[in-house]
């Protein structure tokens, strides 16, 4: 054998020493998503946000929840949307500017619509919207997964 | 005056290591090296003490974070000082290690042994810039919380892992109470750690190539370190410390309302070395704002010793004559270029409008890289094939060119956006 090949060669060894590197780093990116990444659920709460009985909202009208991170649209067919006020741009507090009928983020200046959906840049995505389930009457925001979208459609609506 | 009889403690002998004994003359001449990278070294020094002090007072949750450094300030003596010191030396640790890169960039000082130095010295500039990202956070003000918030919320544009990364660095959708303890001890723990490890392995490279760069023709004059750079580098060291206390005396680091996270200041910016990606993302889609552009500038400027260059001149500023000149006018160029397309790209473009139907990622993305490149481009290819310059000062010129135009656009990003991020002037 030539001194080239036995360089390039995997020895027993070599497999071996290979082998052990891998597990060991994977471990240690295990751990460490586990611990840095994830939700310490001691520090969040998981419950939903309860924003009251379905029957106290009116149609076509807009409600804001402050600290439920969010805006409860009814629409006018009755159905419901919970709009996250996270901007999509680059993650500021949206706020409701009731002349115009749609939301103005402070940061950079985007508009959206009262649906949620982009008048003008920066921001390139409709505001996020979050999973409402209606349960004895009461509508429950699952205020802490926002699902993406890109415009408005009416499937996204709630109804009871 | 130095007393030569005296022997030098253990101590002093230890930290004496650091240099060999006998050294080349123009090697300590202060305009050699600017003492740059030795101010940086004093920095993080200084930093670590400052640091550890306040870690004494500090408290990591979002609660009580602020309150502490009132406390720190108010109450204890010294205190504000103590944060006004922690605050200046990371500030302009950014600028001198900047500077540092810069000055061994354009004294031809990253090639052959020194490659392998360059990398490590990217590396701790990352860490300045992370260290100083991640103390940023700390204070839990409004300042704190919304520079952070967008800077998360910029990584969310990285395609497929975006979010994921996002996520793990807050530990959740947004900036909470798990961002402030995973940046806390990033900040207080991991990091320097970090440091002290690159630094060893930086200062240890240094030597292994034989100290700083001298140019080849230059007849060798060996002086002994004792006292003639030892002197030097104490009288730096001081005057460095005095100019950081009568800073932190005179000036003191910011501090706004507490953090709340319903309210967002208006225009809410990114911490100043990072507003160049936030004025580029301004004009660019941010798949090639935050993603495609930086990860091309990081592999250019990973990548720059190992060119196949034809006739680099080792420790000669700027390669030769031609080099210092096209220097010159890249920066030029590149100044007076950079700030005409922010005005095009602010007042006239709108390319998402004007072409609706093509997909984003090419009108608002593509195109504008275009309106950059070729013209840029052009500018090299007639310095290169139609002057002959060498291949070196070409190079040379291209990262002048971004260095400057990412300068540019830090300057707009801080000094003339207004509400909104409205130009103003
Ligand atoms: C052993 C090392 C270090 C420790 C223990 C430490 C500790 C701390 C602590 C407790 C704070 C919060 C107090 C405050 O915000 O005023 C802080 C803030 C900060 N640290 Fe450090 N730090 C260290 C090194 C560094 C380094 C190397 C840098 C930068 C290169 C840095 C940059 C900052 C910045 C920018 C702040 C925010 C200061 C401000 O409020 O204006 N730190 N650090
Ligand atoms: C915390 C940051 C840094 C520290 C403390 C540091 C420290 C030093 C010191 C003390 C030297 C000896 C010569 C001099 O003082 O200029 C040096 C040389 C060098 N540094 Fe750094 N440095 C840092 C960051 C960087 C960065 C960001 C780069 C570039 C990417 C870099 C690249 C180099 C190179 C290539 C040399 C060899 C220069 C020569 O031989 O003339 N360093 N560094
Ligand atoms: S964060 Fe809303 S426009 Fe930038």
């Amino acid at each position: 054998m030539t001194q080239e090949s036995k360089k390039n060669r995997v020895t027993r060894r070599k497999f071996i020493k290979g082998l052990i590197a891998a597990v060991v780093s994977f471990e240690i990116i295990y751990v460490l998503y586990g611990l840095v990444g994830k939700k310490r659920p001691n520090l969040m709460n998981k419950n939903l946000f309860n924003a009251g009985k379905v029957s106290s909202f009116e149609n076509d009208k807009i409600y804001p929840f402050g600290s439920g991170l969010f805006y409860l649209f009814k629409y006018s067919d009755g159905g419901f949307l919970a709009i996250s006020i996270k901007c999509t741009h680059l993650g500021c507090m949206v706020q409701f500017d009731s002349k115009n009928q749609g939301f103005m983020c402070p940061c950079h200046s985007s508009k959206f619509n009262k649906y949620g959906e982009v008048l003008s840049p920066p921001a390139t995505r409709a505001l996020d919207i979050f999973p409402i389930t209606i349960e004895k009457g009461e509508i429950l925001v699952d205020n802490e997964h926002p699902i993406q979208r890109n415009i408005f459609k009416p499937s996204q609506l709630t109804y009871i | 005056m130095i007393n030569k009889e005296r022997k030098p403690t253990a101590i002093e002998r230890f930290l004496l290591h650091i240099h060999p004994n006998k050294i080349d003359a123009e090697a300590i001449k202060f305009t050699k090296t600017f003492g740059l990278g030795g101010i940086s070294a004093l920095l993080f020094v200084l930093l670590a003490i400052s640091g550890i002090l306040l870690r004494f007072t500090y408290v990591p949750t979002p609660e009580s974070a602020y309150d502490s450094i009132i406390f720190l300030q108010e109450k204890i003596l010294f205190g504000r000082l103590l944060r006004n010191i922690h605050h200046f030396s990371a500030t302009i640790m950014v600028v001198t290690s900047f500077l540092h890169l810069i000055r061994t960039y354009y004294s031809q000082s990253l090639y052959f042994e020194r490659s392998k130095n360059w990398i490590y010295g990217l590396l701790l500039m990352f860490l300045v810039l992370f260290s100083n990202f991640t103390g940023y956070l700390l204070p839990w003000d409004q300042l704190a919380y919304w520079a952070v918030t967008i800077m998360t919320n910029m990584l969310e544009y990285i395609p497929i892992m975006g979010d994921l990364l996002a996520n793990m660095f807050r530990g959740g959708d947004m900036v909470n109470g798990v961002t402030l303890l995973n940046f806390y001890n990033l900040h207080t723990g991991v990091l320097p750690l970090f440091f002290v490890f690159f630094m060893s392995m930086h200062f240890w490279l240094v030597r292994k190539a034989k100290g700083v760069i001298v140019s080849e023709s230059t007849e060798k004059e060996m002086v002994s370190v004792f006292p003639n750079l030892v002197v030097k580098e104490i009288m730096l060291a001081l005057i460095v410390l005095a100019a950081i206390f009568l800073l932190s005396i005179f000036i003191d680091a910011p501090l706004l309302d507490k953090a709340s996270i319903t309210i967002s200041p208006n225009p809410s910016k990114a911490p100043w070395y990072f507003m160049g990606v936030q004025e580029l993302l301004l004009h660019i889609h941010p798949v090639f704002a935050v993603f495609v552009i930086p990860v091309a500038m990081l592999s250019l400027f990973f990548y720059l010793p190992y060119f196949k260059y034809s006739k680099v001149n080792i420790g000669v500023w700027f390669n030769s004559k031609i080099g210092k000149s096209l220097t010159i006018i890249s920066v030029l160029f590149s100044f007076i270029f950079t700030l005409i397309v922010i005005l095009i790209s602010e007042y006239i473009i709108d390319f998402s409008s004007w072409v609706p139907k093509l997909p984003l990622l090419i009108s608002t993305g593509l195109f504008p890289v275009l309106i950059f490149l070729i013209p840029t481009a052009g500018f090299l290819y007639y310095w290169y094939k139609v002057k002959n310059t060498g291949f070196v000062e070409t190079v040379m010129s291209l990262v002048t060119i971004i260095i400057t135009s990412y300068i540019v656009m830090m300057a707009v990003g801080v000094w003339f956006r207004g509400e909104g991020m409205n130009l103003i002037f």
